[in-house]
């Protein structure tokens, strides 16, 4: 036991170690914020697409061999964020079909990209730690660390101060519009976060696992609570704890971060369920 | 003047019209029931007047000082709303949005506002409850206690009784021909419970084949009951 708590301690001692708890903690914070408007939305899919693009995008950014790959990956999923959700709207195309094309087409031409342009001896490893995250967290610059922070900070904001709007227009997009709430622009406003998120989230948990911190909070709350703010806190403190617990065993027993964070969470969400069944 | 005005208004999608050339006002305290057989275009014109469809010709306007996003809407249920996680008083609170403008939390008005429109639906029993955990006939008068907070004037119910039992049905058209009676509130339904619907109403709107608008006795020995009567017995 006394190992654990050693080994701990002396990976706490690294600042890169500190960055990333910091950092991986916010985003889990703001993931699981959206989650809740996602699932009830029908919009998980969306996150899903995105995360493809976001890996297409970062296969971009590193044959492009920039020094720091997210103002890229950034803008490019989010014009692809607008860019579906404006698809998603038309009835001439299936939404679904158009995002399935989409996500697809990034991750297949990603990993193409990164086969004729390779930038480092090993790829396998690259295209593996951009799916399932491995440790990019602990390898992030200092600008990342700091545009993480602020991108958290911004996205909680947001939240916070459309609360009120967000839960009208998930819950009765009609009802919104008819009473002069701009529901399109709302929407548009939650695909762009999500489109943070997911950029910020890729960092972490790497781009397939990313709707799991997204989704997994939420279904985990939604067990249990019956009211949106409380639905909504715990999906934040649930997340929260799940990942720092995720990033804490992944140090002590060297697992990949993404998806011990994800692993944590699928327990929590098990959990929950069962307390819902017992709660009646 | 009337709340709502609409001039020789064609209304349909995309170019394509479902209703042609219909004219009609509400003025304050009617009670309109609008009835028509289901493709006539019922679910349109209420899209219109809410404004989330632009007519194709012609106008429905508001008038006597009503804005357009002071009528209360009593929508359908989304399969959306069956498992949303929200209180009975979340959602009476959210009929407040159309006053905010872009405040982000309500004031004290506002959610005084609401519990005042919680009591007037006689949910105060209900109002931690959630929201999916409730019957049909206390799931409407939730959603009528929102439309209540964004309109002291004006509601519009899209057929307001569906998959209800008559007994929830029987008291809920009470309720809403209380709101217009003692209230004073105007009523537009759309309803395709054309004997119910009858015997609430002042005025009727026929939309279909045949258009027709005026009182409900007038519509009583009127040319479109009768094409009704004659598409329903087919």
């Amino acid at each position: 036991m006394n190992g654990i708590f050693d080994k701990l301690a002396a990976s706490l001692e690294f600042p890169f170690v500190r960055y990333a708890l910091i950092v991986g903690t916010l985003i889990a914070l703001c993931s699981s914020l959206f989650g809740v408007t996602l699932v009830l939305k029908r919009f998980s899919f969306i996150g899903d697409g995105l995360s493809h693009v976001a890996f297409g995008a970062m296969a971009i950014a590193m044959i492009l061999r920039l020094t720091n790959e997210m103002p890229l990956v950034l803008v490019l999923t989010i014009i692809s964020a607008v860019l579906l959700l404006r698809t998603g709207q038309n009835t001439k195309i299936r939404g679904d079909a158009a995002v399935a094309m989409v996500s697809v087409g990034a991750l297949a031409l990603g990993y193409l990209l990164m086969n004729l342009f390779p930038t480092s001896s090993n790829l396998s490893g690259d295209v593996c730690s951009t799916l399932f995250g491995a440790f990019s967290i602990l390898t992030l610059s200092q600008t990342e660390v700091w545009l993480s922070v602020a991108l958290s900070l911004l996205v909680v904001g947001l939240f916070v101060f459309f609360y009120n709007k967000i839960f009208a227009v998930t819950f009765d997009e009609n009802f919104s519009r008819a009473t002069g709430v701009n529901a399109p622009g709302y929407n548009l406003l939650i695909a762009v976060i999500v489109a943070v998120i997911i950029v910020l989230a890729m960092n972490l948990v790497g781009s397939l696992l990313i709707s799991a911190l997204i989704i997994f909070p939420a279904l985990s709350a939604m067990r249990v609570y019956k009211s949106f703010l409380s639905v909504t806190i715990c999906a934040a403190v649930v997340s929260v704890i799940c990942a720092v617990l995720g990033m804490l065993i992944a140090i002590v027993a060297d697992t990949p971060v993404g998806s011990t964070i994800v692993a944590v969470n699928i327990a929590a969400f098990l959990s929950f369920a069962l307390a819902g069944k017992l709660k009646g | 003047m009337s709340l709502l005005i609409c001039e020789n208004a064609s209304l349909g999608y995309e170019g394509r019209p479902i209703v042609q050339n219909l004219s009609f006002t509400v003025e304050e305290g009617d009670y309109l029931c609008v009835v028509g057989e289901n493709g006539s275009g019922k679910s349109t014109l209420m899209k219109t007047i809410l404004g989330l469809t632009p007519p194709l010709k012609g106008s429905i306007k508001t008038g006597d000082g009503l804005k357009a996003n002071e009528i209360g809407y009593l929508p359908q249920q989304t399969p959306v709303q069956r498992d949303f996680p929200a209180t009975v008083r979340e959602i009476v609170r959210s009929g407040c949005q159309n006053r905010m403008g872009l405040k982000p939390f309500y004031s004290k008005e506002d959610k005084a506002r609401a519990e005042e429109n919680i009591r007037r639906m006689g949910l105060e029993e209900l109002a931690g409850r959630c929201y999916r955990e409730l019957s049909g006939g206390q799931q409407q008068r939730v959603l009528l206690a929102r439309a209540l907070c964004a309109t002291g004037r004006l509601l519009l119910l899209d057929e307001p009784v569906a998959g209800l039992d008559p007994k929830v049905t029987a008291e809920l058209y009470q309720l809403i021909a209380d709101l217009n009676r003692k209230d004073g509130i105007t009523i537009i339904m759309i309803s395709h419970d054309l004997n119910a619907a009858l015997a609430y109403a002042s005025k009727v709107l026929h939309v279909g084949h045949h258009l027709f608008f005026g009182s409900k006795e007038a519509y009583l020995d009127s040319e479109a009951l009768s094409g009704l009567n004659r598409e329903v017995t087919a």
